[in-house]
């Protein structure tokens, strides 16, 4: 018997595509009412951290134009894209910027930085410049560790703790929870008040075990949204209990990705019984624009003589 | 500045505080180097360019390990890092 062979259907070859429901908003900023070329000294800060890394340019002291983006599987390439992306929209090229400082987990592996300095000193002179002189105490909810920093009027730390053994309570949580629940990050914080009743914490925020426990919860009955009110009331538990440690004063601000998180935001001004300070400023550049105010800073005392 | 290295997990919180205000000109010449039988000690310059000392970063995740010989259970009455630091410095969290 003569089978006849047919060809096989076509399968199609349409791939759904994966959405990252993790991705924050990359953002490049540039103050167009300024011109850099007029500028005597021209700084720059870049911050490159385990999960994002920025670059921020100072001109003549003040805030001009800032980038910021995921960090790659490379420090001095995500330096470089970080700086080549504000660049870019300023028309600026490296040898226009007098001083680099590089900050961050990566600090060491910027390749034009002239001097390195810590995130710690960073985010509190970057806070010092975004929240005035009266900010005191300092929350750095970084991508995959957290700070808890006090400082004088002039930004200078007087006390600090870190916290980069366990990604509890960090950006890098968040983001497993936001592709778990298969909800966009920027949505998580308003969607955590939309419960009827604030549920208890989730009994651990560590990232490893985020996904068992919000599964667990999910089939217990919560829905997602309670989920996600529960994991945010265990961040701001855990960085609550971070802060405790140090003590909080007033004039409280926090830097970091999770600073634009309403729902960790407003759950750790309950616990404290403290309003966070505001700015119109990204809270996620404070350790960048605190490098590139501290490359300024020694500038003007060469300048000075 | 006090300064705090360590970290807290779920077993609990392990800090040592360094006063870098009383280490600036240490009036012990350093002792906490020498002192430490895990050689935790360092000194560096700091952000604001003071020579102070801090806890080698890869100590900073193994603190309970790292000083449990020390603690009363490995037959120490006193630490022997505070013990060395005159100026009183030093201070463990546990």
């Amino acid at each position: 018997m003569n089978a006849e062979v047919t060809a096989a259907p076509a399968v199609a070859e349409t791939v759904p595509e994966k959405k990252e429901f993790w991705r924050w908003q990359e953002n490049t900023w540039v103050d167009e009412t300024k011109d850099w070329k007029t500028a005597k000294i021209i700084t720059c800060g870049i911050d490159v951290g385990s999960v994002s890394s920025q670059a921020v340019l100072v001109v003549d002291g003040e805030l001009y134009g800032f980038n910021s983006m995921r960090t790659g599987n490379n420090s001095p390439d995500s330096a470089t894209n970080a700086l080549q992306g504000v660049m870019d929209k300023c028309g600026m090229k490296l040898e226009d910027i007098h001083y680099v400082v590089g900050t961050g987990y990566g600090r060491v592996n910027v390749p034009f930085a002239h001097k390195a300095i810590t995130e710690i000193a960073c985010h509190a002179r970057g806070a010092n410049y975004m929240g005035g002189n009266g900010v005191r105490t300092i929350l750095d909810m970084g991508g995959q560790d957290c700070k808890a920093i006090h400082c004088d009027e002039k930004g200078k730390v007087t006390n600090f703790l870190m916290n980069d053994k366990c990604a509890a309570g960090t950006g890098r949580g968040m983001e497993v929870i936001s592709d778990l629940m298969q909800i966009p990050i920027a949505e998580l914080g308003p969607r955590s008040f939309d419960v009827d009743v604030e549920p208890a914490a989730v009994s651990s925020v560590c990232v490893v075990f985020a996904k068992s426990e919000a599964l667990g919860l999910l089939k217990a009955g919560y829905t997602k949204n309670k989920v996600i009110a529960a994991y945010c009331q265990a961040m701001a538990e855990r960085v609550v209990s971070l802060l405790e440690r140090i003590g909080v004063e007033e004039g409280f601000f926090i830097t970091g990705g999770i600073a634009k998180n309403p729902g960790v935001v407003k759950r750790i001004e309950k616990l404290l019984g403290i309003k966070a300070m505001e700015t119109k400023v990204d809270s996620q550049i404070a350790g960048a624009l605190g490098a590139a105010l501290f490359g300024y800073t020694l500038m003007a005392k060469k300048a000075a003589g | 500045m006090i300064a705090n290295y360590g970290y807290k997990d779920g077993s609990g919180e392990y800090y040592i505080s360094i006063d870098t205000d009383k280490c600036i000109g240490c009036a012990a010449e350093r002792a906490c180097l020498t002192a430490c039988p895990k050689q935790m000690f360092e000194i560096i310059t700091d952000d604001y360019d003071d020579e102070v000392a801090w806890i080698k970063k890869p100590n900073c995740r193994t603190l309970s390990y790292d000083c449990a010989d020390c603690k009363p259970s490995g037959g120490y009455t006193s630490l022997p890092c505070i013990t060395a630091c005159t100026p009183g410095a030093i201070k463990h969290s546990w």
